[in-house]
């Protein structure tokens, strides 16, 4: 796919096209009608509320409203609003198109929607439920999946299905594999039954594999349903509190530099506003999305801050002790957007320099980072100045913000020495000076003020030299250590094997299932397994 | 407040140290230890002052400076050829553009290494010879064994420079690497074999000025062409220097050869060791051994390193820019002659980049053969019967593609039985390293020198033979 348009992933409800959101008290019905000739690039039609990118950031920006601008909604149901099809899944003319970056970071966005629904059951209070009122294939079943409950249409057709293997020589790859047995407990022969055959399971059986939680009659189906809804939504946990809207973004905290080859993410600290740490994770959340999207050339983003550590910290406080369900969902969404930086391809370097503020929950972008620099002297243009580099600890890098794998970032980064973890809690709200942090072991390297700039110059240099491919694999597999969780096989497992199946001639060559898929030829195989 | 040093004084230099405070710094960490270093493990003859030969700049005319100098107190300095600003790198996939002036983050780790390399030969041989003072043939080989010695000592510090300058962090702890490893050491080895190897007596020094310094010259040639400018133009500079070792090593074996042609037309015999001199054989088994371990130090004669290098432009092939090809050698092919183990020869055919250690191993030996032609001559002129040769590569070789092979002097490949019943005809024996050693008085009166060496034809910097080149006690 030749992409000439620039990707933008800001949303609003007014402006949706292939999404309905309204919400009725407690509970707010969220329809897929994708207007088919909405692609986001020309080349593809929509057909049968299959999706692209563009349908999935509306999908996106509807569960960031629903957690932000209304506290009161307690179950989210996703339905269609289209006759006898639910979602026939990712468009595979698009995918076929698609180049292959442009496919990985697409089923990665995907993955990351379908777990920020899960977050919400888990976390807000807001318990996702698939109202499946016709044809649910592929994707779309995903989609199913990643709620709480699924409730299909008892019509004696429709039917959940996960066609890719048989029809299209891939995976389902947004999780379908993983949560059919690990979060739905599928049994491993009848999800291999299930997953090789292209017409899917309906009704009883569907229920008795425990593919789907209840069945509901066609006649009356939305009414059963908004039933359902009302009943499950008294068991909701969600917190109270007033709800904040979504303004658009004004690009106030978060200032992104392109290079030759690296991007420059810079994050600024709050002074006394308020609404510091929302706007600065809705700008992070979207400069992570767009540079991803849009520049994947940048193999490299360096990570800086720039700011007064102690109102990091202050603000951190009100934030984390407010415990209403305004900052209950900031910090989850500050949990998700560094969860966004762990999976992203890309090598992450951070620089702590003089008037940096990598502070308790700012410092877990370094701790994201692949590496940490800490500038070990006076700032590079002012070598008389008394300023020093440092970094803070908090409560906020102990388990607030946990990494895929359940751990946090410390845990991860010390997974060879738990006790140094419990050791440095006793740093928490001292400055630590470059010495220490790296004595600590905090940072990579802690180069003096002599050393610095070309030192940094040659490290870049030095990642940019590399195999991006090779680059992206180490980075994932160092990233993630310790226990595997649904999410980290779904980054990892699930979607590292169907990066290499699209690559796979059996996919993607001339005569591969996706180029052959709707031609009615058949695809040629290379009979050999891998 | 510290004192302020005046670094131009103490290190001469042309790389503006008194206004760059990184090197500054990293040269006070380092300095002390240098000289830690070379109060134990360079030479061990304590003398008053030796006339030697200061390089204080780099241009044209008069950039060393004659004078006897305490050794301790010489001012190694940092030099570096003038910049050309309009150089270009001329081969390898960067051919055509702009010499680096700093390290490309791509090439660190290869350059770091091929300059940890270089540099750890440099103080190697100070170590090799710390002990040949005792017993110097005159007061002018003494001169010359410390003028190698403190040159030496400088070309450590052009590649400290370098790894100061450039390498960061990284690069101050292999410049103190540079010190903790000695040649010998059971420990901390130096990197390479030849440099580990005793350089026990004066015919030994003057074999290893001649051989194994030549294999400096040419990695030096190869590291001239270098894209990293800075590491160039250091090279060219050292390169100057250089001549003087192989001047000593050339005129050395001269003035043996001339000994022992004179000692063997007095006495009409070839067997002179009991007249105080070096029988020819013995020489050949010298020249056998030093050649064949400085063959070694060019590595493989297949490599893809050195391919790589080439490619990025780290590391050109010996005077690069007169050779007419491509420069890229993507597409060239050359030859590689390979022992058999049934005792025949294959011919292999390879591209030319694979080959490029051979290709400067081929350049070296060309070198080599004039001096022995050299020495022949005296002995053609002497009317002696007798002619040196230059082994076959293949033989005595534990590098490459010939180690694990017995090949003989004249490159039959015969097997182990064979090879070990001929090596004492062709190594040094254990016997010829007792009676070597046995020559070897010191002679440190003025005028004078040892029984079994010619004086040589002129002195240093036009001072005759009989100069006091160095003062003692």
């Amino acid at each position: 796919m030749t992409r000439t348009t620039t990707v933008t992933f800001e949303r609003h409800p007014g402006g949706y096209r292939h999404w309905k959101l309204s919400t009725d008290g407690d509970v707010a019905w969220l329809e897929l009608d994708v207007d088919a000739d909405g692609g986001l690039v020309p080349g593809y039609e929509l057909k049968l509320n299959s999706y692209d990118l563009g349908v999935d950031i509306e999908l996106y920006d509807a569960t960031q409203r629903l957690r932000f601008e209304h506290p009161e909604v307690r179950v989210v149901i996703v339905t269609s609003a289209k006759d006898n099809v639910f979602c026939a899944g990712a468009n595979i003319r698009m995918l076929a198109s698609s180049s292959h970056e442009w496919k990985v970071n697409f089923c990665k966005f995907t993955n990351e929607t379908r777990n920020a629904m899960e977050d919400a059951t888990a976390h807000s209070g807001q318990l996702y439920v698939a109202a499946v009122n016709g044809t649910c294939a592929g994707g779309g079943y995903e989609i199913a999946l990643a709620c709480e409950k699924i409730l299909l249409v008892d019509d004696n057709s429709s039917t959940v299905a996960l066609p890719e293997v048989p029809l299209l020589g891939v995976l389902p790859g947004t999780g379908g594999l993983t949560r059919v047995v690990d979060k739905r407990g599928v049994r491993r022969d009848l999800a291999d039954v299930f997953a090789t055959r292209p017409d899917g399971i309906k009704g009883r059986t569907a229920v008795d594999w425990r593919l789907v939680d209840e069945l509901v009659p066609r006649q009356g189906f939305r009414e059963a349903v908004l039933a359902r809804a009302k009943e499950l939504a008294r068991t909701s946990e969600r917190l109270d509190g007033e709800g904040i809207e979504l303004a658009p973004l004004a690009h106030r905290y978060v200032d992104v530099v392109l290079g030759a080859a690296e991007a420059t993410i810079t994050v600024k600290g709050p002074q006394d506003d308020k609404g510091w740490l929302l706007d600065v994770t809705r700008e992070l959340d979207d400069a992570i999305l767009r540079l991803r999207t849009n520049e994947p050339a940048l193999g490299t983003w360096v990570l800086r801050t720039e700011g007064d550590p102690a109102k990091v910290l202050e603000h951190e406080r009100a934030v984390f002790d407010a415990k209403d369900c305004l900052s209950n969902e900031i910090v989850h969404y500050w949990k998700r957007t560094l969860k966004r930086l762990d999976v992203t391809s890309r090598s992450l370097i951070a620089l702590v320099e003089p008037g940096s503020c990598f502070a308790g929950l700012l410092l877990e972008l370094a701790l994201a980072a692949d590496r940490q620099y800490i500038l070990d002297g006076p700032p590079i243009d002012d070598e008389d100045s008394e300023e020093r580099a440092s970094i803070t600890l908090s409560e906020a890098n102990f388990g607030r913000f946990p990494m895929g794998n359940g751990l946090s970032r410390l845990e991860s980064r010390f997974f060879g020495d738990p006790d140094h973890v419990t050791r440095l809690a006793d740093e928490c709200g001292k400055p630590l000076r470059p010495a220490e942090v790296n004595d600590l072991g905090l940072v990579t390297d802690a180069p003096d003020d002599l050393d610095w700039e070309d030192e940094i110059r040659i490290a870049l240099e030095g990642r940019a030299s590399l195999s991006p491919d090779a680059l992206t694999g180490m980075e994932a597999n160092h990233r993630f250590v310790g226990p595997e969780t649904l999410e980290s096989k779904i980054f990892g497992r699930l979607a590292a094997w169907q990066n290499w199946i699209f690559t796979r001639p059996n996919a993607s060559g001339a005569e591969g299932t996706l180029r052959r898929y709707g031609t009615g030829q058949k695809a040629v195989f290379d009979r050999k397994r891998v | 407040m510290p004192t302020k040093i005046d670094y131009d004084a103490k290190i001469p230099n042309n790389v503006d140290l008194s206004g760059d405070r990184r090197l500054q710094r990293a040269l006070e960490g380092w300095q002390p230890k240098f000289l830690d270093w070379w109060g134990e493990m360079g030479p061990t003859l304590r003398t008053q002052g030796v006339y030697l030969r200061t390089a204080v700049s780099v241009g044209r005319d008069g950039w060393a400076h004659f004078d006897h100098v305490n050794v301790p107190d010489y001012r190694w300095g940092i030099f570096l050829a003038e910049r050309d600003p309009d150089r270009v790198i001329t081969f390898g996939e960067h051919q055509g553009e702009p010499v680096w002036q700093q390290v490309p983050g791509e090439y660190r780790a290869d350059l770091q290494r091929l300059i940890v390399i270089q540099g750890d030969t440099e103080p190697a041989s100070v170590e090799q010879q710390k002990l040949l003072g005792l017993t110097a043939p005159s007061l002018y080989d003494l001169r010359n064994l410390f003028q190698v010695n403190v040159e030496e000592g400088r070309h450590l510090w052009a590649m400290v420079y370098l790894l100061h300058a450039y390498f960061g962090r990284e690069g101050r702890d292999e410049a103190e690497s540079l010190l903790l490893r000695n040649s010998g050491s059971p420990d901390a080895p130096r990197i390479l074999g030849a440099f580990n190897e005793e350089t026990a007596d004066w015919l030994a020094f003057y074999m290893f000025t001649y051989f194994t310094d030549r294999d400096g010259k040419y990695q030096l040639g190869t590291l001239k062409e270098s894209g990293f400018d800075p590491l160039s133009r250091t090279c060219e500079f050292m390169l100057k220097e250089e001549a003087h070792h192989m001047f000593v090593g050339t005129t050395g074996v001269d003035r043996v050869v001339t000994r022992s042609a004179e000692l063997i037309r007095e006495h009409d015999t070839f067997d002179i060791a009991g007249h105080g001199g070096i029988p020819l054989d013995l020489i050949q088994r010298y020249l056998n051994f030093h050649y064949t371990v400085s063959l070694d130090l060019f590595g493989s004669e297949t490599s893809t390193n050195a391919a790589n290098y080439y490619t990025a432009g780290l590391k050109g092939r010996w005077q690069e820019t007169r050779r007419k090809d491509d420069h890229k050698l993507t597409d060239a092919a050359g030859s590689l002659a390979r022992p058999r183990a049934d005792g025949t020869w294959e011919t292999e055919e390879l591209q030319a980049i694979l080959l490029l250690n051979l290709d400067l191993r081929e350049e070296y030996r060309a070198d080599c053969q004039t001096g022995v032609n050299r020495w022949n001559k005296i002995l053609d002129e002497a009317g002696i019967d007798f002619r040196f040769v230059l082994p076959h590569p293949g033989f005595n070789r534990e590098v490459g593609i010939n180690s694990g092979h017995h090949v003989t002097p004249d490159g039959t490949v015969v097997d182990e039985r064979t090879w070990l019943a001929g090596k004492r005809k062709w190594l040094p024996t254990p016997e010829d390293l007792t009676f070597v050693r046995s020559l070897m008085h010191p002679v440190y009166e003025r005028g004078k020198i040892a029984s079994w060496v010619a004086p040589p034809r002129q002195g240093i910097n036009g001072k005759p033979f009989d100069y006091e080149y160095v003062y003692l006690s």
